[in-house]
């Protein structure tokens, strides 16, 4: 175990020199400065800005950013859906795929939009090339700046002291796609080339093995899809097996990467919070509290994963670490990632909205299952996806001084804003949306024969996938515990529900509090003004979010996860 | 109605650049900076395509080394990538495991219950893992040797040959590739593929 331990704490180091850097300079760009990259970039922003009719100059208010924000996302599904329905009749389809049927483009179309990304389709055999450059992979792009922009207009919001503007939804977006996004992901191509990930305009390759076999070998260009699904924290995948595939996710350097470039940005966003706040100290806090939890979630889970299945062992497999095997549960995972490399893959992907995978969660132990779970549970805060993670993180911050407020008995304070009751309010909307939905539904598919049969595993492991079916679409996440078969009519429908209610009831709540705050006073800090940068309240933003977590969901994961965790345990099997 | 049109216009303008210029363009560069890589790693023997090194094939033989159980289509299909979805306490798990436990006894001299290496026995994630562990390559070394009438000494040097260790000496964990250790076996006795 000893070079998994070294593993993570290299990733955790290179994610703290990472987060200065880039959140500086995504400072620069959100505050309209100049960058290093003006001379290329500024004149391809002027001329968007031309294009489309843009004035850079003008902010927006609340309704003006939440409803440019809403048109565009609807304009990009209709294109997507568009080019999906019409791929069979389209050029740069060399593997004769034919048109998407409408359920299946409708839900991948809403799933892209809502950066949630999760697969109800098979890649090799339902998407043509044109259609994963084109509609996926520039859905990928444009998910991840609008995510960004809300976060932006966010901040702003909460830092500000007056008026009620929150910025230009199309500057922050363009300039959050064009200065944050594409760069980054044009470098990260050629790294993943280089490592075996392919990049090409071909159909399969038709290959006979030494046995006389023929092997069929899908081929794209994907590396640069690759890495925007990673960075925008998108998580489809070219392939049906994802980033588990050799072709998305070669060696365990690649591996590397892909985790550091899903973390980046939303890692990036607390420095760039800071900056904007004033106070580095204000976003090394919210670092620090994030970074709590995700330790948290990977020693959990990679405990249980290097333990292994019992049952496995009485059937006569070594599950052992030993000099020549990494040991632990290998079901559902690959060789060269081994344990260590693929529990801390499972933990980034679902403390961030990216749902991109690199083992078979659905075959984790019952405990890593339901941490995976918890951690898309918690509202993605562990950084989180690209900007919401930053916004829901805020939120939770506001919960906590709010909460210490009530312990001594004065008005909360968080920038030196006053919280109040219309602040409070928004607050919970929107991490209450959350559970409700997620639950809601849950409840629903366990009693409808038509959301019950759709779960592939019997006995508490079937519910862990319906509950992580609606938690993971809710999140945003679009991992799955696969065995669900979620093409059909009820888990579409109510798969859409729960990935447009999950993305737009928590950034329009969100959007309405920034700009509630934005008009107020800064309040000068007093000697009972409670500090948000120190250890305290490091500690209680981890208990609030955990608290409020538990206390949510442990009733649920007791019936699915944890229950399972026992029978497994007493080699109890199902079937 | 001005954010319609603004919409419109803007999702045009993203889709030229981010849907055809940029995958175009690298498409271009990767072709140029890393041809072999960026079509596939595909490896040839004797001017023939004999498959990938990345992407694991079905070998049957006795005298071959087999991959791990695969979960993409009817194993090894690589237009279906998938992982099997069983649950840890799901009977057709264990089931499924116990069968691939008892072939491989029965199939590998010197293997014996309860030290059947894990990922012998397990299906990957993709379906198409190129790799086994060291120590599933050690448990089919006397199989190989005995079905090519070399020595186990001479095998295993090609085991130790063609395994990887950890990336930049940390990274991942130590893998052999089965298509490049069944090439190198073929070569060692001088057959020439088919």
């Amino acid at each position: 175990m000893g070079w998994g331990i070294l593993q993570i704490v290299v990733f955790v180091v290179l994610l703290g020199l990472i987060a200065k850097p880039l959140g500086a300079y995504m400072a620069h760009v959100f505050r309209n400065e100049r960058t290093f990259l003006d001379p290329v970039v500024r004149p391809v922003e002027k001329l968007t800005y031309r294009l489309c009719g843009v004035d850079e100059t003008r902010e927006m208010g609340v309704v003006g950013y939440a409803m440019s924000l809403l048109v565009f996302n609807l304009a990009v599904l209709l294109f997507m859906y568009a080019i999906l329905r019409l791929q069979g009749h389209l050029p740069l389809n060399p593997a004769h795929i034919p048109d998407m049927s409408p359920t299946v483009a409708f839900n991948t179309s809403v799933s892209f939009a809502t950066n949630t990304n999760w697969q109800v389709y098979v890649p090799e055999s339902q998407v043509s090339l044109l259609s994963q450059m084109l509609a996926l992979a520039r859905e990928n792009f444009v998910s991840a700046a609008v995510g960004i922009a809300a976060a932006v207009a966010f901040i702003r919001g909460l830092t500000r002291h007056s008026g009620k503007q929150l910025g230009n939804f199309w500057v922050d977006m363009t300039r959050s796609f064009l200065y944050v996004l594409l760069p980054i992901a044009i470098i990260g191509t050629l790294v993943l080339v280089s490592q075996g990930v392919v990049q090409n305009l071909d159909g399969p390759k038709h290959v006979v093995t030494i046995e006389g076999v023929t092997q069929s070998i899908a081929q794209g260009p994907f590396a640069s899809q690759e890495i925007i699904k990673e960075l925008g924290t998108n998580g489809g995948g070219s392939y049906n097996a994802n980033s588990a595939h050799p072709y998305e996710n070669p060696t365990p350097l690649t591996n590397l990467v892909e985790m550091l470039a899903i973390l980046a940005i939303p890692v990036a966003l607390t420095y760039t919070f800071g900056r904007f706040a004033g106070s580095q100290r204000q976003g090394w806090a919210l670092f620090a509290a994030a970074m709590v939890i995700l330790l948290m979630s990977v020693t959990v889970m990679y405990a249980s994963e290097q333990k292994g299945n019992p049952i496995l062992t009485k059937l006569g497999a070594s599950q052992a670490s030993t000099a020549t095997q990494a040991g632990g549960n290998m079901e559902g995972k690959e060789v060269r990632f081994g344990i260590a490399s693929s529990i801390l893959f499972s933990t980034v992907t679902t403390d961030t909205s990216c749902g991109a995978v690199n083992n078979g969660h659905d075959s984790l132990t019952p405990i890593a299952g339901g941490t995976a779970m918890l951690n898309m549970a918690l509202g993605e805060v562990v950084f989180g996806g690209v900007g919401v993670g930053i916004m829901g993180l805020l939120v939770n911050a506001i919960l906590a001084v709010f909460i210490a407020g009530l312990m001594v008995g004065r008005t909360p304070e968080y920038l030196g804003k006053k919280i109040e009751g219309r602040e409070m309010k928004l607050a919970v909307l929107a991490v209450l949306y959350f559970c409700v939905t997620a639950l809601g539904f849950a409840a629903l598919a366990a009693i409808v024969p038509a959301g019950k049969n759709a779960a592939l595993n019997p006995g508490p492991h079937g519910l862990s996938e319906i509950l992580y079916g609606t938690i993971s679409q809710t999140g945003n996440n679009g991992s799955a515990f696969a065995g669900l078969t979620a093409s059909g009519r009820f888990w579409s429908t109510i798969g859409g529900f729960c990935m447009m209610w999950g993305r737009f009831f928590f950034i329009i709540p969100c959007l309405a509090l920034a700009s509630s705050l934005a008009g107020k006073k800064s309040v000068p800090p007093s000697p009972g003004t409670f500090p948000t940068t120190g250890p305290i309240f490091v500690v209680l933003l981890v208990g609030v979010i955990l608290i409020v977590g538990a206390l949510t969901y442990f009733p649920a994961l007791a019936l699915g996860p944890i229950v399972e965790q026992f029978l497994m345990n007493a080699g109890k099997l199902f079937g | 109605m001005k954010y319609v049109w603004t919409s419109i216009r803007m999702t045009i303008v993203t889709a030229v650049i981010a849907g055809i210029i940029y995958p175009l363009v690298m498409t271009g560069l990767a072709q140029v900076t890393f041809p072999g890589k960026a079509n596939g790693s595909l490896v040839k023997v004797n001017g023939r395509v004999v498959g990938s090194k990345l992407i694991g094939q079905d070998f049957t033989s006795a005298k071959y080394f087999q991959p791990r159980p695969s979960a993409a289509g009817k194993g090894y299909d690589a237009m279906d990538s998938s992982f099997s979805n069983l649950g840890p306490t799901n009977k057709a798990l264990a089931d499924r495991v116990q069968v691939s436990v008892k072939q491989e006894i029965a199939a590998n001299p010197g293997l014996v219950f309860g030290a059947v290496p894990i990922d012998m026995v397990t299906t990957s994630a993709s379906g198409l893992d190129p790799d086994i562990t060291v120590a599933n390559a050690q448990a089919q070394v006397a199989r190989v040797a005995a079905a090519r009438g070399m020595s186990a000494q001479a095998v295993l040097a090609l085991v130790v040959q063609h395994t990887t260790g950890r990336e930049l000496g940390f990274l991942g964990e130590p893998h052999v590739n089965v298509l490049e250790l069944n090439l190198a076996l073929d070569s060692a006795q001088g057959v020439k593929a088919p």
